[in-house]
């Protein structure tokens, strides 16, 4: 049925057919009833399961303090999550990516999220509210030169004189302290969209202030 | 360059942010996909998913995660 098949750009066309063949046979046996769904979901949650492990033994610096139990529990959640994610989302699938493709970005993110959320599960955020007055004799090295150290004054006066209290909040948690966007977002009770739009606006501000907006 | 000046150029980078038009996070999820599998093919990836090089510039989270499909993507037989 190539006309129910969106319009994507293609640069090889027969690689193009075996993606979208593969694709067709994924969405045949998931939306299928029976051994031919049951099979199905054992492969995809076997190459979530693949693809969780390998995020988690990406960031394992950060899961030191957690056993490999703690591990293989986070590795089997993320797996399931990813799936319950991808089955709800089926009809999303657009065959612009292969299919196998589409469906790891649901386990790395379930991983990655748990990752920097069981890092930080012990810690308080480094929130400061004179973090920003301080700044300038914590970061100014003597050794920059002239340009860049009124730069980066400038920059910081924006930052106390232009934005909203919780513009400086989440700017100051996210880039000044590197707390991860899940990990501030869980805190403060919000979506990680809703506090990247937060940092982009306060961001776009900044460069409005200092003149730095292309 | 000096470790001082890589840490002062990091931080006005984050600061600031990219300056070009850039996707949410929801829309970098959304077309992740789609954007790695075109690296990987040699194609033109930022020209067919405009804003995701600046959005990936702007969230270190969203980067790690494309980082990380990435190199699965790579590294599986």
């Amino acid at each position: 049925m190539p006309g129910s098949v969106p319009a994507v750009q293609r640069v090889s066309a027969p690689a193009s057919l075996d993606r979208e063949t593969e694709a067709r046979a994924w969405l045949g046996a998931l939306r299928a009833t029976g051994a031919e769904h049951d099979e199905a979901v054992r492969r995809l949650h076997e190459m979530l399961l693949r693809a969780a492990r390998f995020e988690l033994m990406r960031r394992r610096g950060m899961l030191a303090r957690s056993n490999r139990e703690t591990v293989d529990d986070l590795a089997m959640q993320s797996a399931d999550d990813a799936l319950t994610a991808i089955l709800a989302k089926l009809d999303d699938y657009r065959f612009e990516s292969r299919f196998t493709t589409w469906a790891y970005k649901f386990a790395i993110l379930e991983a990655a999220v748990r990752t920097r959320r069981r890092a930080w599960q012990e810690r308080e955020l480094p929130i400061d509210p004179d973090a920003w007055t301080t700044l300038p004799a914590r970061t100014l090295d003597p050794a920059e030169d002239l340009l860049n150290r009124e730069r980066l004054a400038a920059i910081i006066e924006a930052v106390r004189t232009q934005l909203s209290p919780h513009q400086r909040e989440v700017l100051g948690a996210l880039v000044l302290a590197e707390v991860p966007i899940d990990v501030l977002a869980e805190r403060l009770g919000t979506t990680r969209g809703a506090l990247y739009k937060t940092l982009h606006d306060a961001r776009r501000k900044l460069r409005t202030v200092i003149g730095a907006e292309s | 360059m000096t470790e001082p000046r890589r840490r002062h150029e990091r931080l006005v980078a984050g600061l600031l942010g990219p300056s070009g038009a850039e996707l949410t996070c929801e829309e970098c999820f959304d077309l992740l996909d789609v954007y790695v599998d075109s690296e990987l093919a040699g194609e033109h990836a930022d020209e067919r998913v405009p804003g995701m090089r600046e959005h990936l510039t702007g969230c270190p989270a969203c980067a790690e995660e494309h980082d990380s499909l990435r190199d699965l993507l790579t590294t599986l037989p």
